[in-house]
């Protein structure tokens, strides 16, 4: 947890590096990621268990699109629940924190039934799915810019 | 022709002790368009010595509320030549040269104990006339209101238009305390006099509070709480404290807002599968939805007559605001400007709406005027969000943050006066004007 914390500053200025210029829907690369996570990245496991430490999607501004790299992510904890059948999970939705907190909480919910509608595809039983949304009341990074608004608009998978 | 007045009691029960404390209201925009009037810092007679807490300085109280209402510009105190407390202290040539129009003079007598006599005289200075003068006999704990129910006698002489000074506003704050090591957040639901002094707190809880609804009568406060890690509706009378569930069902409970006659309630519940906006009657508990339809729908407000209700909807893709009839009918799209426009609510006259909305990034607070449809921004900062109209319409309270803090803040309707409000410690956020103002009452 200490090395996660550590690791977010990094995060902040790798993204801010990499996203001048970049409007509000800019989302996080793929690469950047991982400094948000809370598994070291040294454990070598696999390929799977690498997708299922990855505990965070995220979304770009006022959309509930999961993109490509977090559908993957959403996939192995489907397949994982799917195989863990004593398993809940509880999905967090999440905004940041521009606009209004109502709104925000509706989008933040909206986020976490995208997840959820996807993990249900997949097979997971809805009976096992417990959403909430926070809306923007939690936010991860408590900075008031893009890069926190970034690692802020996320839905948590929590089991 | 002086009325004496002896007040028995107010209907706020005394509530705990304070908690937090506002140390200035700093004025951030003010245009020197209003009415010049002159006020006097109030003269003291006592006994002995005056307790800390109670409030010699009424004038700057009164002074401050009448600055903060856009309508008023007070004259500067170095430009006055003499102090009168009294009425043959009044020199009205002292005050044309002033260049004041108006001049607001009074005392404040310790009578016994502590209870205070407040007296007041409010002059014409061109007619040389007085407009209004009144004694109060409080307690001293009713100094403030006193203070502030003056600011709204003088108000109403001068605009013609009630004041508000007397009502209260809720809000919530946020601190983070660094305890053993740890993070500890505390979020507090509070209510304090308009100027912000005399906060009261309402609800602690270590998870959040937000949205705020006062009902009609300002007895009671609907508001959501996440304590029970979900969000849920509670109701809570403010002077016995007590409180119930309102709504606690599967998904999101929100948005409470009390209707005008104080029967009904508006939420937002996504209990059928998304947000839709729903009216519960408060005394069969029964609900009726108004909304149908696969977008986000939220943020209720009622119109000052209770026949319609405006709200937030993205079901043309963005965050829009539309109106409809109380049973749901005659839905109609109200804002076209811009990509981002959310959290509508009434002005007291019915006439305009006070919203969020976005310009080139940026969150403002914006004023709809329902006759012609026209928008206009007032103010320019960043992340201003949950406007309210004072209960007069003259004052719109929002939330903004200033380097990294969320504050308070409030502009007057017509955007031309804008003040902050600078809380010690913590986060504040979600102001809620209350619907009337506090009572004195009289024997």
């Amino acid at each position: 947890m200490k090395k996660a914390i550590w690791m977010i500053p990094l995060t902040i200025l790798a993204l801010g590096l990499s996203s001048c210029g970049g409007d509000e829907a800019v989302k996080p690369a793929v690469d950047d990621q991982s400094g948000a996570q809370t598994t070291p990245a040294d454990t070598g496991s696999s390929a799977g268990a690498d997708l299922l430490s990855e505990r965070r999607v995220y979304f770009e501004y006022d959309s509930s699109a999961i993109d490509g790299e977090y559908a993957a992510i959403v996939e192995a904890h489907a397949k994982h629940l799917s195989s863990n059948t004593s398993l809940n999970v509880t999905l967090e939705g999440h905004a940041d924190e521009r606009g209004t907190r109502e709104y925000n909480l509706a989008l933040g919910e909206r986020r976490a039934k995208a997840v959820a509608r996807m993990m249900k595809a997949l097979g997971v039983s809805g009976s096992r799915i417990n959403v909430v949304s926070y809306g923007e009341e939690k936010p991860l990074a408590l900075e008031h810019n893009e890069s926190a608004w970034r690692q802020n608009r996320r839905v948590e998978i929590i089991y | 022709m002086r009325k004496t007045l002896s007040i028995i009691f107010v209907c706020l029960i005394s509530w705990p002790a304070l908690s937090q404390a506002i140390l200035t209201i700093e004025i951030t925009q003010g245009e020197a368009t209003g009415l010049p009037i002159a006020v006097v810092e109030f003269g003291w007679n006592s006994k002995g010595k005056v307790p800390h807490q109670v409030p010699q300085n009424i004038g700057q109280i009164i002074e401050s509320d009448l600055r903060r209402s856009g309508k008023f510009n007070p004259v500067a105190q170095k430009d006055f030549v003499s102090q009168p407390h009294t009425n043959s202290d009044v020199v009205f040539k002292d005050w044309r040269i002033a260049r004041a129009e108006a001049l607001l003079i009074g005392n404040v007598t310790e009578v016994s104990g502590k209870r205070y006599q407040v007296e007041f005289r409010l002059y014409d200075v061109f007619k040389q006339t007085q407009l209004a003068g009144f004694r109060y006999t409080v307690s001293a704990d009713m100094l403030r209101l006193v203070a502030h129910q003056i600011s709204d006698l003088v108000y109403e002489k001068l605009t013609g238009e009630p004041g508000a000074f007397t009502a209260q506003i809720a809000y919530v704050t946020k601190e983070t305390r660094r305890q053993q090591g740890r993070n500890r957040v505390v979020y507090k639901l509070q209510v304090a006099d308009s100027d912000g002094y005399g906060p009261r707190t309402v609800v602690t809880s270590k998870e959040p509070l937000l949205s705020p609804s006062w009902s009609v009568d300002a007895r009671q406060v609907a508001y959501v709480s996440f304590e029970r890690k979900r969000p849920i509706v509670y109701i809570q009378n403010l002077a016995s404290g007590k409180r119930q569930k309102l709504s606690g069902f599967k998904g999101i409970n929100s948005a409470p807002a009390f209707s005008p006659d104080g029967k009904n309630i508006a939420l937002t519940l996504s209990k059928d599968g998304n947000p839709e906006i729903y009216v519960m009657n408060l005394a069969t508990r029964r609900l009726q939805r108004l909304t149908r339809n696969r977008a986000i729908d939220t943020e209720p407000a009622w119109s000052p007559d209770g026949q319609r209700l405006v709200f937030t909807s993205d079901r043309a893709g963005k965050p829009q605001i539309y109106m409809m009839d109380s049973d749901g009918g005659n839905v109609e799209r109200m804002t076209f400007e811009g990509g981002y426009n959310a959290r509508a609510s009434f002005s007291p006259d019915g006439k305009r709406l006070t919203l969020v909305t976005r310009e080139n990034g940026k969150y403002h607070i914006g004023v709809l005027y329902l006759n012609d449809r026209s928008l206009h921004m007032v103010t320019d900062t960043q992340l201003d969000e949950s406007p309210s109209f004072s209960p007069n319409g003259a004052i719109i309270i929002y939330a903004t943050e200033v380097r990294g803090r969320g504050v308070l803040a409030s502009v007057s309707s017509d955007g031309r006066t804008r003040q902050l409000y600078r809380f010690e410690t913590g986060d504040v956020r979600e102001p809620a004007w209350s619907p009337i103002n506090q009572q004195l009452r009289y024997q």
